[in-house]
């Protein structure tokens, strides 16, 4: 599976935005040989206009470059969701998952696959050609890093948490490339908060689990994301890296309001951290998902 | 905060002059029978009596009106788990586990209405009045009710901002901030009756997996409902 074809796509944008501006290229040429009265009093115009039209939408090729690779995180989802609840590689796993996480899951197995679908449309109605995977091209061991994920759920569900949260990082990433566009930009972050709600649900389920082997509250993983890597995985770090920041537009919000510190108290850094969830670009994100892909 | 100085931005027009116009289409339209002259003459009166009792608070327009619609939000939410958290039956209505999250909850929604406050400096709205009367904040029912449905409501307010916003950097905090309310949001929800999540009220679940998105205009109709100081969103951007 070639993953950097996704990010050799985007890279595409700017040689089809020479492309896109030639035959204007050409015609302030045609301006020139006019007389150079007329190409000096249009140029500022011409350039405004061509610049304007370049930029004031994505391509739709940068679009379907994106909308490929949200889609290719789905896959890894929805697949991930499938095996675990559905093969019989995953039955022991499944086994120690109580009726009430199971139904959970569920509803997130049915969000994932219904990801891929409507993705997969929008792709194909853009005139694009959606990435396609089967069951068979994913190692949900990650290359050993799991190695038993087929057999504990507490593994399981924490593969699936940073997942949920990697995704949510990955899309948050990808807005700025969808600026202003009504359709496909709603729709992205439709799908990010939904990612979010799944995120949210599962490190529940992980925190309740912790909370009946003893953990104390404080010390446990919380519905929203607590600095670095607050996952108790080691080997999931990269997809924490940078939560823990805590400057936001240019103010270091743990500090910097006094009537937010009043409140907070002695938790305003980790509220801080907690209260801003951080984009990831699209190679970091592709590096993490990498060792699930086979 | 530099980052949303942007001078273009700054308020063009006065909530008074906002008002006074909208008063002044209700004038022509109630005296329309009447000479132009009149029209005029009634127009202005209506226009000065306006002007001495607008108390509200006008938004503005491009990215200042959205950050300020996000602002009245996010000072609605923050309001709210003050009140929660202050009361005296928090700790007798809430387990210890979920009074350290719900005390983070309210942290992170201050900080979120501090961080608008500082970010739009002299553009930001003034602080909001609230009614909250229809909330019982000694009963844990109907606090997370409520704590559920503005949790919603913010989540499906800043999806269905987000495109009307034209800076990146913008774009991204908002990103930053509704992912965290949607945390909440699930979180809330599955207090309120487990696995509830992504209830099929807030994400379309039988057809696509996504969330149901809602434009300021509806928020602001909701939020009404608690915000009692007046809010002008004229000139929200529309695309």
């Amino acid at each position: 599976m070639d993953l950097l074809n996704i990010i050799e796509e985007i890279e595409k944008v700017d040689p089809e935005f020479q492309d896109k501006i030639s035959p204007r290229r050409a015609a302030i040429k045609n301006i020139t040989s006019f007389g150079s009265k007329v190409a000096v009093a249009a140029m500022p115009f011409a350039l405004g206009s061509l610049f304007k039209k370049a930029y004031a939408q994505q391509s739709s090729s940068s679009i379907v470059g994106v909308l490929n690779y949200a889609l290719q995180l789905e896959f890894l989802e929805s697949n991930f969701y499938n095996a675990g609840l559905t093969s019989p590689a995953f039955a022991v796993m499944k086994g120690t998952l109580s009726q009430s996480e199971l139904a959970g899951l569920t509803l997130i197995q049915t969000d994932e696959n219904n990801h891929v679908k409507f993705l997969q449309n929008v792709i194909t109605s853009l005139g694009g050609t959606p990435v396609s995977f089967t069951a068979a091209n994913f190692d949900f061991t990650a290359q050993g890093t799991f190695a038993d994920v087929y057999v504990n759920s507490n593994t399981w569900l924490a593969v699936a948490s940073t997942f949920e949260d990697t995704g949510v990082r990955a899309y948050k990433g990808q807005a700025p490339n969808l600026l202003r566009n009504k359709t496909v930009l709603t729709a992205a972050l439709d799908i990010h908060s939904v990612e979010a709600r799944h995120a949210s649900h599962l490190r529940q389920l992980r925190r309740n689990r912790q909370l009946v082997l003893g953990t104390t509250s404080a010390n446990s993983i919380r519905p929203w994301i607590t600095g670095a890597n607050d996952s108790g995985v080691p080997a999931v770090a990269a997809s924490y890296a940078g939560e823990d920041n805590v400057i936001q537009g240019g103010v270091n919000v743990a500090t910097g309001l006094s009537a937010y510190n009043t409140i907070a108290g002695a938790n305003a850094t980790t509220s801080a951290q907690q209260a801003f969830d951080e984009p990831l670009d699209m190679p970091t994100v592709v590096g993490i998902v990498t060792p699930f892909f086979k | 905060m530099e980052i949303f100085t942007k001078k273009s931005d700054q308020l063009l027009t006065s909530p008074e002059a906002e008002q006074s116009q909208k008063m002044q289409r209700r004038q022509v339209l109630r005296y329309a029978g009447v000479g132009t002259a009149a029209v005029g003459l009634f127009a202005a009166e209506a226009c000065k009596k306006d002007r001495n009792n607008f108390t509200g608070v006008y938004l503005g327009s491009g990215d200042i009106g959205i950050l300020n619609y996000a602002y009245a939000l996010e000072q609605l939410e923050a309001a709210f788990y003050i009140n929660v958290v202050s009361n005296s039956a928090f700790t007798t209505q809430f387990s210890a586990d979920e009074q350290i999250l719900i005390t983070e909850v309210r942290n992170h929604e201050v900080l979120h209405r501090e961080f608008f406050k500082a970010a739009l400096a002299g553009n930001a709205i003034a602080s909001l009045a609230f009614n909250f009367s229809a909330i019982n904040f000694g009963t844990r029912a109907s606090v997370l009710a409520a704590a559920k449905s503005f949790e919603d409501l913010g989540v499906s307010a800043y999806n269905g901002a987000g495109y009307l916003i034209q800076n990146p950097t913008y774009l991204t905090l908002a990103g930053k901030i509704v992912s965290v309310e949607a945390r909440h949001a699930a979180y809330f929800r599955d207090l309120v009756s487990p696995n509830t999540f992504v209830g099929q009220d807030v994400v379309n679940v039988a057809q696509n997996g996504l969330e149901y998105e809602k434009t300021p205009q509806y928020v602001l109709g909701m939020a009404s409902a608690y915000i009692t100081t007046p809010i002008n969103a004229d000139d929200l951007p529309t695309s």
